[in-house]
Formats: C-alpha cells, sequence, structure tokens
C-alpha cells in the first residue's frame, strides 16, 4: 500500500496500547491529535478498508483469561495445504503460519479452558494422523505492547 | 448478571473489532443488551487486575511493509532461560521474548523471540546483533521466516457461538 502520511502514521503508531476508555474515545484521540472526530473516523475507516489496521481490539496477557498454547507440527510437503485449511478452520486456532523448518506448521489454539485447548490438539492429531508438539508458554519477559513503525 | 459474565461476552464481541461509529462502547452495550457504563467498567476492570496486553489498534505489519518476520529459538539452559530472557529484553529489538515448555530431544528450546523487520537481511542483522551485545554469540540458536500466514484473527478467550454442525449448514 501507499505511503502513510503523518495523520495515518500518528493514528497507527500512538494508539496500539491505552486506547481511551471514554464514551466517546474517537474524539479524544482526535483532540489529541488536534483534527476532527469525524476526520479520525473516516482515516481509520480507511486504514482498515486497506488492511493496515486488523481490528481495534483486546489482546489478553497470556494464563490470566482463558488458556492457549503454541502448537507445531512436522507436515509432509505435499500434505501442507490440506493440513493448514484443516487446522485454520478450528475456530480455536487464532494464529496460523508456515515457517521454514522441519517443524513447518505453527499455530496458535486459544480457549475459555486447557481443557478445551487440549480436545483441539487431540482433535488435530486424530484427523491428521500427525504428531503435534505442545509448547505452553511459561513465562513472559517481553509482551506484545505493540511497536513503533516510524521511528 | 455479574462482571464475570459481562466480561467473557465484551471480550467476545470485541473480536470483531471496536466499531467505528462515535459512541463505540454503546454500540457494543446495545448489542449485547447491557449498558455502556458496563461495557467500559469491563474493560477497566480487566486493565486494573493486569488482564490486558494492550487494547488499541492493531495493525497489520505485513501491509505495512514489515514482510520479514522470524521467530527465533535459542537453545539456553533451563536455569539460565529467566536471566537471560530479561537480559534481551533489555538489550531492545525484540517484539515478543518468552519462555515455553522445551520438548526435547525434537525440540529443546525454551526461550523465544519475535524479530518483525522489511526484509531478510534486516531480521538476519538484528538478531547478531542481539547476540551480540547479549553475549549469545556461543548459544545455538534458529532463525524460523514465516513462509506464509494461514491465519491471524483475534483470539477466542471468552463464550463463543456452538460449532456450525452439519445441520446447521444445511447438510452439506
Amino acid at each position: 500500500m501507499e505511503i502513510p502520511d503523518t495523520l495515518d502514521r500518528q493514528l497507527l503508531d500512538r494508539f496500539q496500547r491505552d486506547f481511551p476508555l471514554d464514551p466517546q474515545p474517537y474524539a479524544r484521540i482526535a483532540e489529541a491529535l488536534g483534527c476532527g472526530e469525524a476526520e479520525v473516523l473516516e482515516r481509520l475507516a480507511r486504514l482498515k478498508e486497506r488492511g493496515a489496521i486488523a481490528r481495534i481490539g483486546l489482546t489478553v496477557r497470556p494464563n490470566t483469561v482463558g488458556a492457549s498454547t503454541l502448537a507445531a507440527m512436522a507436515v509432509p510437503s505435499d500434505r501442507l495445504e490440506p493440513v493448514a485449511a484443516l487446522v485454520s478452520g478450528i475456530e480455536e486456532v487464532n494464529h496460523n503460519y508456515q515457517r521454514e523448518d522441519r517443524l513447518n506448521l505453527w499455530f496458535v489454539v486459544t480457549a475459555p479452558t486447557r481443557e478445551r485447548v487440549d480436545r483441539v490438539l487431540e482433535r488435530i492429531e486424530a484427523e491428521t494422523g500427525l504428531h503435534v508438539l505442545d509448547l505452553p508458554m511459561e513465562a513472559g519477559y517481553h509482551l506484545d505492547l505493540g511497536f513503533a513503525l516510524w521511528e | 448478571m455479574g462482571m464475570i459474565e459481562h466480561a467473557g461476552r465484551v471480550l467476545d464481541r470485541l473480536r470483531r473489532g471496536l466499531p467505528l461509529v462515535p459512541r463505540p462502547y454503546a454500540a457494543i452495550a446495545d448489542d449485547l443488551g447491557i449498558g455502556e457504563e458496563d461495557v467500559l467498567a469491563v474493560l477497566r476492570h480487566l486493565d486494573e487486575v493486569g488482564a490486558v496486553g494492550r487494547f488499541g489498534v492493531i495493525v497489520d505489519h505485513q501491509t505495512l511493509g514489515y514482510t520479514a518476520n522470524a521467530m527465533v529459538v535459542w537453545d539456553v539452559p533451563a536455569e539460565a532461560v529467566d536471566e537471560v530472557g530479561r537480559r534481551i529484553t533489555r538489550c531492545g529489538g525484540v517484539s515478543l521474548c518468552y519462555r515455553r515448555t522445551p520438548r526435547p530431544p525434537l525440540w529443546p528450546y525454551a526461550l523465544y523471540t519475535m524479530i518483525h523487520g522489511r526484509s531478510r537481511d534486516e531480521v538476519t542483522a538484528r538478531v547478531d546483533a542481539i547476540a551480540a551485545r547479549c553475549g549469545l554469540e556461543d548459544v545455538d540458536r534458529q532463525l524460523l521466516f514465516t513462509v506464509r500466514r494461514f491465519k491471524q484473527t483475534a483470539a477466542c478467550y471468552g463464550r463463543r457461538a456452538a460449532a456450525p454442525t452439519n445441520e446447521s449448514r444445511g447438510g452439506e
């Protein structure tokens, strides 16, 4: 996509965390940026349409609400597409990537309980006949806090 | 309904993102049949108890040109993982750093870092710099570059609709 202008960059960079918990958050952002609320809404909608913004949303710290794990599989290359499609089709799978390694399929399973995470992993093993490596997080030293796109 | 019940429904609704309307919390509240102040109270409560990683604009790094992403794993001995993890975090240059259960001999790695860059060379150079700055040149590491992104959506923390059955999809 084209290079965002200064106001778009500020919208993308400055509000990745601590989004205003105010009945009119976009008006508060507009005040901070010195523009109008309508312009903030219009620009955010355009950035979302272009795919620069996935959503305005909330991420939960691991092991506070619900349960999650990172899982990895060594999928034979001729089966990668169908196995990846099967994994992506599961609602509890929120991230699914092909990576450069013998363990070539990496995905994150998040659910309200650890039991449901286990059921998802068991189902994938049963349906693919492949081993799923379960790699739960034990400690976070630097979690997702967003990062500056433009220094 | 109490805070916990509200929290599950608000989190579930937020998976689709905060609406782009002047009073987005009121719009969510209307969807859920609760008050605007209830939605804000849930979000403030989750923040106060430390459950929120972050709440805000979730950008798509790939669309914005950060097309080279690597998960870098370091084979640090179990007893040193915490100390090295904190050292890497202080050194900077990583977007995530955490410890996961190792599964030797297949997967001995316990320390994970995620590195986003505009090119493969930039990411590789950053990993070398982290190793040098943090004294990890002799530690075995692997860079697992992303080849393809099959799925990236919001996580499912709370309640969710029942999975569609064959029947509800029209018996296909």
